[in-house]
């Protein structure tokens, strides 16, 4: 099948802007879907609200489009009740990591199989350029004409120390690099996490002067290196790319499926 | 298989009525004085297969019943007044989705933590109106545990009927007494099970489509039709739309489907009204006072009746109405300032006979506190 | 041993917002903007097939149909 082939074609032209990263992100994660040979019945992707959530109306997927930062509470209530199905949970950087923070770790913690991608732009793009948990000091914002004096979350560091089994970074610059980690994170049994760089040339370009979509693209070349080489051994400065955790924990629903098994057992008594 | 007699606490017998209305599915946090409605399922739930998660807040409990009820489960959550407050955000995304799901809110004084070991009614208009928007809800209450359960039965099955999420608004002294409960034998209490569409695969499926009876026929996610689900206005395939015209049919239809059957919806009972001059509307924990006082009152002539609601939302208007006609006085008997007193004046045709007859210490309101008021109305003075 | 080489570059110009991305990173510049501010083939003989554009392409409006080719330089 081709790409398109796991579209609703329908509903496109997309409504994100020219040169939005959230296009290249949906065309990496269909090409992963589409190398692993998934059944599309046999997906359900659930996003929250910003230009990220949109991502769900236009895969031919199980959708569910839910609240602002709720879609992995959602998805936990899905992915537990039919543990057959597979999760894509596609979240923008303030979705996912302010009002969506709680059920990010607390996901991770159960490590329950499910995908999260996790859109980072920066930026609250729907609601016109206001800064997020992701943006980081010194940034401006329209909620920020001083510049930003919030330090950012390092989605990689948190969602490692919440405990989940699969973390990855990269940019859509890396398109190649995305479909490549995101096919391992939707295998990958547990809770699996990949953040991707993903350019908001309206906002966030705009107001930080970064240029247009090819030049912040460029950008994300130029301040990453992949995990374990050189450069990001000797520039600090650098965002690493690549796989920084893939382990072996028990995952939520295996799990649960014990407790059944064990109850029935005591049931039957 | 025969029926099953047990002494339980209320929290217990909502457990029972769950189970027996087919939950499979329960996602909650722990709060009082709910918590024995999670524990309970906790242990029941995997003994049949089913599902019990404790979630990281109420927020994400409601969510994840949201979740489960699209893969086709009949789900729970119970809460109390500030997790209620939480939820209200994924109870409007049920309403708007049009999600089957049950809440039941063992309620506590309020606002805010107020107080969690005691006894308060105070989230009758929470229930109506907590989520933001136009909307209907059902809610319904019971007085003591034969009807926990039976309400809850109900509550599934309506939850079923309308896809729509159904309050259970019990409180704190129903919750956590202990009475006497029948639970009846399997097949002996009628079961609403969930509707799925006959659409066969490949062809279009349009989830928000009504049926000519208005009921909409589901697909469980992972079968064959894949549809969007969103909270935003939607158009019958459940995509977003800003047409005018499907927006005003979708919020219409929102309201209709449940305010336009509010005679199906309706329950009740009642005690002594044929002749009763003096009518208590009551509800809950209130509502046993209240036929207790009743009852005594006849035992010396006294015309006295009881109403006593079991669904709060959609209001009763015209069942009040008919049945205070020939009321002296109508007094309401709730603990709360008067939300379910408001309704009805709204309803009856002369609400300056109605009266108030409350609570709101913390304390159950006794049939003396009602018996002082009564006297008042009467004119013959405590 | 066969190699790939391209049959056609498809580019659907109802999806595409002209953002560029595809035209900046062409290792070979085989796209530009028209006039019309939409991707449009220049120098197809150019392609290597990296398909690069229609991986990064954010409108998904990009499809490289490539076939094989011989050592001969004869298409299969």
């Amino acid at each position: 099948m081709a790409v398109q082939d796991y579209l609703r074609q329908r509903f496109f032209p997309h409504m994100w802007c020219p040169g939005c990263g959230h296009g290249t992100v949906l065309n990496s994660l269909l090409r992963a879907v589409e190398e692993l040979g998934l059944d599309k019945n046999n997906i359900v992707m659930t996003s929250g609200i910003g230009c990220s959530a949109r991502i769900s109306g236009y895969v031919d997927f199980h959708s569910l489009h839910t609240l602002h930062g709720r879609a992995l509470a959602f998805a936990t209530g899905v992915k537990m009740s039919k543990p057959e199905l597979t999760l894509l949970v596609p979240m923008g950087d303030g979705d996912a990591l302010a009002i969506g923070g709680n059920h990010f770790i607390h996901a991770a913690r159960r490590n329950i199989d499910i995908t999260a991608i996790v859109m980072n732009n920066r930026i609250y793009g729907m609601t016109g350029g206001q800064f997020s948990p992701l943006s980081g000091c010194g940034i401006k914002a329209t909620t920020a004409p001083y510049t930003t004096i919030d330090n950012n979350f390092d989605v990689v560091e948190l969602a490692t120390a919440a405990g989940a089994t699969f973390v990855a970074r990269t940019t859509t610059y890396h398109a190649k690099e995305a479909t490549s980690l995101l096919k391992k994170a939707i295998l990958h049994k547990g809770f699996s996490v990949v953040e991707i760089l993903s350019q908001c040339p309206t906002h966030f370009g705009r107001k930080n002067k970064e240029g247009d979509a090819a030049q912040m693209m460029e950008n994300y070349k130029n301040i990453t290196a992949p995990v374990g080489s050189k450069a990001l051994e000797e520039n600090p400065a650098l965002w690493g790319r690549g796989i920084f955790v893939e382990r072996e924990r028990p995952e939520y629903c295996t799990e649960y499926g014990k407790i059944v098994e064990l109850a029935m057992k005591g049931a039957a008594k | 298989m025969e029926r099953t007699t047990k002494f339980v606490q209320g929290n217990e017998a909502c457990v029972e009525g769950a189970l027996y209305a087919g939950v499979n599915f329960y996602a909650g946090y722990p709060i009082t004085p709910s918590t024995e409605i999670a524990e309970a399922l906790s242990g029941r739930l995997p003994e049949i297969g089913g599902k019990f998660i404790q979630m990281e807040d109420e927020i994400a409990s409601m969510c994840a019943i949201i979740g489960a009820s699209l893969t086709g489960h009949k789900v729970l959550t119970a809460t109390s007044g500030p997790g209620f407050s939480l939820k209200q955000e994924a109870i409007g995304y049920a309403c708007m989705a049009e999600i089957p799901c049950v809440i039941a809110n063992v309620q506590r004084g309020g606002p805010s933590t107020g107080n969690p070991t005691h006894v308060g009614q105070g989230d009758i208009n929470q229930a109506r109106w907590g989520t933001h928007g136009d909307h209907a809800i059902i809610a319904l209450t019971a007085s003591n545990h034969q009807d926990v359960f039976a309400m809850t039965v109900e509550a599934f099955n309506m939850a079923e009927t309308y896809r729509t999420p159904v309050v259970l608004l019990f409180d704190e002294v129903v919750g956590h007494m202990r009475e006497k409960l029948v639970i009846p034998a399997p097949g002996e209490v009628e079961i609403v099970d969930r509707l799925r569409t006959s659409v066969p695969k490949g062809v279009d499926y349009r989830p928000y489509l009504p049926r000519e009876d208005g009921r909409l026929p589901m697909s469980d996610f992972g079968d064959k039709h894949r549809y969007n689900v969103t909270g935003l206005y939607h158009d019958m395939w459940g995509f977003p739309s800003a047409n005018p015209k499907i927006v005003n049919e979708l919020l219409r239809h929102l309201v209709d489907k449940i305010e336009n059957n509010v005679d199906s919806i309706t329950r009740y009972k009642e005690y002594f009204l044929d002749d009763a001059q003096y009518i208590l509307i009551s509800y809950g924990s209130s509502a046993r006072s209240a036929i207790h006082m009743a009852k005594n009152r006849r035992e010396k002539n006294e015309k006295i009746g009881v109403l006593e609601l079991q669904s709060i939302w959609p209001f009763p208007s015209e069942l009040v109405r008919e049945k205070c006609a020939n009321a002296k006085a109508v007094v309401v008997v709730e603990m709360n300032m008067g939300q379910v007193l408001a309704q009805v004046k709204a309803a009856v045709d002369e609400p300056n006979k109605v009266f108030l007859a409350n609570r709101i210490d913390g304390k159950l309101i006794t049939p003396t506190d009602i018996k002082g008021l009564l006297r008042v109305i009467q004119g013959r003075g405590i | 041993m066969a190699r790939q080489k391209l049959k056609e570059l498809e580019i659907n110009r109802d999806w595409c917002k002209g953002c560029g991305i595809c035209v900046k990173f062409c290792p070979k510049q085989v796209l530009e903007l028209d006039n019309k501010e939409k991707a449009t083939v220049v120098r197809p003989e150019d392609c290597i097939v990296c398909k690069l554009c229609e991986l990064r392409c954010p409108d998904l409006a990009i499809t490289v149909l490539t076939t094989q080719e011989d050592d001969n330089g004869k298409n299969d």
